[in-house]
């Protein structure tokens, strides 16, 4: 008799569990029976280089990075997309094709655009 | 957690059996897993560097993993000058490292200020602020040096106890883990020392 089929992944999923629950545990009695906890107020900060942190954390960015943004995207983030676009080109139906070209298009004119400002020359 | 005898685990020992305490157990493992954190702060550094490079090799020890950040460290090697600017930062910087914690004062500087002791922007010692566990001398001390102190705190760890009244300051519930952080005066830090940590040395004359 062969085991049932999935009998594996409930193996799997039972040493998954256990697998961090065990340390937890053992941490936990570790702090209970032997290590009382010491916390305070530099070592809960939440900053951690020895400088006291100073305002908030929740600031505003200047809107004029949005041109880092846009350049980054075109790129960045185009060539990772064209590299498997190039590789899987000649079995791609049609409707991907397409698609792909719009993705281009799109980022074509931002493209056009931060060359039109004047983005792309060196004197900057 | 009684004392094993020592005949009896060496006779248990030669028949295959390995008997061990939960405290030896727990020293050995952190003995073995010092994680200094990484940062240095004058020429002393360099030697520090040189010990955690290739050719002193402070991983034999299991000290290799220099951390970045104090939540995850357990070694403090104070590697240079500290100067009165820096001297609050190193402090917090200890106080936010976890327990058990421990601090190397790595050369001349870092025990008295050594060779700028006179200085006005020096401080005189990092026991001022926060306990040290091992001083090494030096101007810079060599990376040996550096490698011999730890092996002196590793035996210092080895000896810690679990429980009883002389246990490690660690599980001492009574132990502070924070040290008071000294802020700028007018003229020096205030307070110029803590009273609780430093025991300055007393000249005696006859
Ligand atoms: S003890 Fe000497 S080598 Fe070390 S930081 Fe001071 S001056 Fe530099």
């Amino acid at each position: 008799m062969s085991p049932p089929p999935y009998l594996f992944i409930v193996i799997f999923l039972g040493v998954a569990l256990v697998f961090p629950i065990f340390p937890l545990i053992l941490a936990w009695m570790w702090r209970r029976f032997f290590q009382p906890p010491k916390p305070g107020a530099e070592k809960n900060a939440t900053y951690e280089c020895g400088v006291e942190s100073l305002g908030e954390a929740q600031i505003q960015f200047r809107s004029q990075y949005y041109l880092y943004a846009i350049i980054f995207l075109i790129f960045d983030v185009e060539a990772v997309f064209l590299v498997p676009f190039a590789v899987a080109f000649t079995g791609l139906p049609i409707g991907a094709f397409v698609a792909i070209l719009v993705f281009l298009l799109l980022l074509l004119e931002g493209l056009v655009w931060a060359w039109s400002k004047g983005c792309l020359d060196w004197a900057r | 957690m009684s004392d094993i005898d020592e005949e009896l685990r060496s006779e248990l020992q030669r028949q295959g059996i390995w008997v061990t305490s939960m405290q030896e157990l727990y020293n050995w493992g952190r003995k073995n897993s010092i994680w200094p954190l990484q940062f240095g702060l004058a020429c002393c550094a360099i030697e520090m560097i040189a010990t955690a490079a290739s050719r002193y090799d402070i991983a034999r020890f299991g000290g290799e993993i220099f951390r970045p950040s104090p939540r995850q460290a357990d070694l403090m090697i104070v590697a240079g000058t500290v100067t009165k600017k820096m001297a609050p930062q190193i402090v917090r910087l200890y106080n936010q490292m976890p327990d058990p914690k421990y601090v190397i004062s790595m050369g001349a500087c870092a025990i008295s200020g050594g060779p700028f002791k006179q200085g006005y922007n020096v401080l005189k010692g990092i026991d001022r602020y926060i306990p040290v566990d091992v001083y090494i001398p030096g101007c810079p001390p060599r990376p040996e040096a550096l490698l011999h102190a730890f092996m002196e705190l590793q035996r210092k760890i080895d000896e810690q106890k679990l429980t009883g009244a002389g246990k490690a300051a660690h599980l001492d519930r009574t132990h502070p883990s924070e040290f008071p952080v000294p802020a700028f005066g007018a003229h020096d830090l205030e307070p110029a020392a803590n009273a609780d940590v430093f025991r300055p040395m007393k000249i005696e004359r006859t």
